[in-house]
């Protein structure tokens, strides 16, 4: 999920200058035609492979028996993988709310004091240090493992540290020179926090966002492992694979993918029409 | 006020900075100044001198070890509270996220101005430093010279009575750098407000200054005031005229032989125009008191 490669995208931004409609569609073809041409290689590749091994080893289904899986279980009683989507998805979102939110507070409170962020800031790198993710077990405990809110929470906790260390870093490197002008204008805090720390952040909110999309996936599904309601696709993974039926395996990991990809553009398309104006947004002209 | 009391009066301004209570540098050493209403002060002299600190004093964006500024007959932050200043910088410190419109309404947005007021004269700013058809263009279109324009339209939209520039055409080539000195010239002319304008080189200070005020470093320190009585308006033929080349040469001699007052003298003694006459401020008796120290 993580190695989803960003690329500016051609023509975008409602395109600029006279180009044509299909002038602008052959430009984006051939600037995603690497990309296509990689992944149905992949696939054909998986699919050759997994086909002469067949009867062999069941480890690594074809990409085949993988759609198959996903049409046959997708509302079955054993592996309900549709609701599973659903249910992971969710307590993912949930935590990725929770957690963006509080780590934007936490940001926007420590910006405003020097101290406050010079102590927040090396806690925040320490945590981070942390392998957060080996706690799921203590939050199934103290949330109630039956309950979705210990998977959110999981989730939310990852989620949070690189939102409210970015989002930090967002609010306190504006240029000195920008503060100077402000401080020429008798302008009050506030309005310097809404007017130049908070745009200023944001490119680097959206960073964090999309890094956490990804988070908040591992976070909801590695606490799934340990235990929980069973329609989720961390149970299903873990009671598929020990039941050997990997195809069912393969078929919840890649629903796990597509949530993740999907997650992540939405994001993308956000941060585009959210922050046009930055160097990171604009099309190359 | 009368408008013989002066716009900005620096009395005995020392800056030391120091790290952890111990002293550093002394950047500036009892610098006393007078600028009139109206005037075009530049400050020139040697990297280091004290010629930022010196500008950022009186715009109160730090306070001096020592010394008084007085401001429109307050002090300093009093004026900086009042939107006394417009600031205009080496860099012209736009934001990305706002348009060239939106960039010069920003001190109108925190000044509270209503809406219609802020477009409105957004729009007039805009036209004056002829930008206008450029209002909803973001800083990143935008040339260097004309990202400056927006700065110094951004610093003339709320009518502040001073201007103070810092080095703001140093990252221009010499053509935009020409063109940009008419423009600020017209818009001086204009407007009426004070500008104290930091530059680097020796023409600039020149073509656009009434006065100009010479400094030394280390520490920083006013050697010497020239009064400019070239003709106004100033245009290209100035640059040309025989009054023009004896100034530069002046302000060339004082910025390699400072302390020594013959340029001075020789100039300010021919001095004609209105705005150099006047009491000459307290600062060039300091060329005395100096030469009897040192
Ligand atoms: N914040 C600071 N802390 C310590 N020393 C400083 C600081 N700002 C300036 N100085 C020192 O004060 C002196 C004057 O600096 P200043 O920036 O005013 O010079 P300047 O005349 O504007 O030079 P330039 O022409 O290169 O811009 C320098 O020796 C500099 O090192
Ligand atoms: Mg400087």
């Amino acid at each position: 999920m993580s190695a989803v490669v960003v690329r500016t995208r051609p023509g975008g931004a409602g395109g600029r200058g006279q180009e044509t409609w299909s002038g602008r569609w052959v430009r984006r073809l051939r600037f995603y035609l690497p990309a296509v041409v990689v992944f149905v290689g992949t696939l054909a590749v998986w699919q050759v492979f997994a086909n002469a091994l067949a009867g062999k080893v069941t480890v690594l289904p074809a990409p085949s028996v993988i759609v198959e899986t996903l049409r046959n279980h997708w509302d079955d009683a054993r592996y309900p993988l549709g609701a599973a989507m659903q249910g992971t998805l969710t307590e993912a979102l949930g935590g990725l709310a929770l957690g963006t939110l509080a780590g934007v507070l936490v940001a926007l409170a420590s910006a405003r004091f020097l101290t406050a962020r010079d102590i927040l800031l090396p806690v925040a790198v320490a945590a981070s240090a942390i392998p957060i993710i080996a706690m799921a077990p203590l939050f199934n405990a103290w949330f109630g493992i039956l309950n979705p809110l210990s998977k959110m929470m999981m989730a939310a906790v990852l989620v949070f540290f690189p939102v409210m260390a970015n989002v930090t870093l967002g609010l306190v490197s504006v240029d000195k020179a920008a503060l100077e002008l402000t401080r020429s204008y008798a302008s009050s805090e506030w309005a310097v926090v809404r007017k130049v720390r908070i745009p200023n952040a944001l490119p680097y909110f959206f960073t964090a966002l999309k890094l956490a999309t990804t988070l908040s996936l591992i976070g909801a599904i590695v606490a799934e492992y340990f235990g929980g309601q069973r329609n989720v696709l961390g149970r299903i993974i873990v009671e598929s694979a020990s039941s050997l039926a990997f195809d069912v395996t393969w078929a919840a990991i890649m629903l796990g993918a597509a949530s993740g990809i999907v997650t992540y553009l939405v994001v993308a398309l956000l941060e585009r029409l959210v922050i046009p104006w930055h160097a990171s947004q604009r099309s190359e002209q | 006020m009368t408008d013989n009391a002066p716009v900005v009066r620096l009395d005995g301004i020392t800056m030391t900075f120091s790290r952890g209570g111990q002293a550093l540098t002394t950047a500036l050493e009892k610098i006393d100044l007078e600028i009139r209403r109206g005037e075009f002060v530049s400050l020139i002299g040697p990297s280091g001198c004290g010629k930022s600190t010196l500008l950022r004093i009186i715009g109160d964006l730090i306070a001096p070890t020592a010394g008084e500024v007085t401001v429109n007959g307050k002090p300093a932050t009093r004026a900086r509270l009042d939107r006394d200043y417009g600031m205009v910088f080496q860099a012209p410190v736009l934001f990305d996220w706002r348009t060239v419109q939106g960039n010069v309404e920003l001190p109108l947005e925190i000044l509270r101005f209503d809406r219609a007021k802020r477009t409105a004269r957004a729009r007039e700013m805009l036209e004056l430093v002829e930008l206008g058809d450029f209002v909803r263009h973001h800083p990143y279109q935008l040339s260097g010279g004309m990202q400056q324009r927006v700065a110094i339209a951004r610093a003339l939209a709320f009518e502040p009575s001073i201007l103070l520039m810092d080095e703001p055409f140093g990252a221009l080539d010499e053509m935009t750098r020409e063109r940009m000195n008419l423009e600020v010239l017209r818009i001086w002319e204009q407007t009426g407000t004070t500008v104290v304008f930091v530059t680097h080189s020796i023409p600039e200070a020149v073509f656009l200054s009434s006065r100009v005020v010479v400094m030394s470093p280390r520490p920083g320190r006013i050697t010497n005031i020239i009064d400019i009585d070239l003709q106004r308006p100033r245009n290209d033929a100035t640059r040309e005229t025989e009054r023009y080349f004896e100034l530069v040469t002046a302000v060339r001699e004082a910025l390699h032989h400072p302390g020594s007052t013959g340029s001075s003298g020789s100039t300010s003694s021919t001095s004609s125009s209105g705005s150099a006459a006047g009491p000459r401020p307290p600062s060039t008796g300091r060329l005395a008191v100096e030469g009897a120290v040192g």
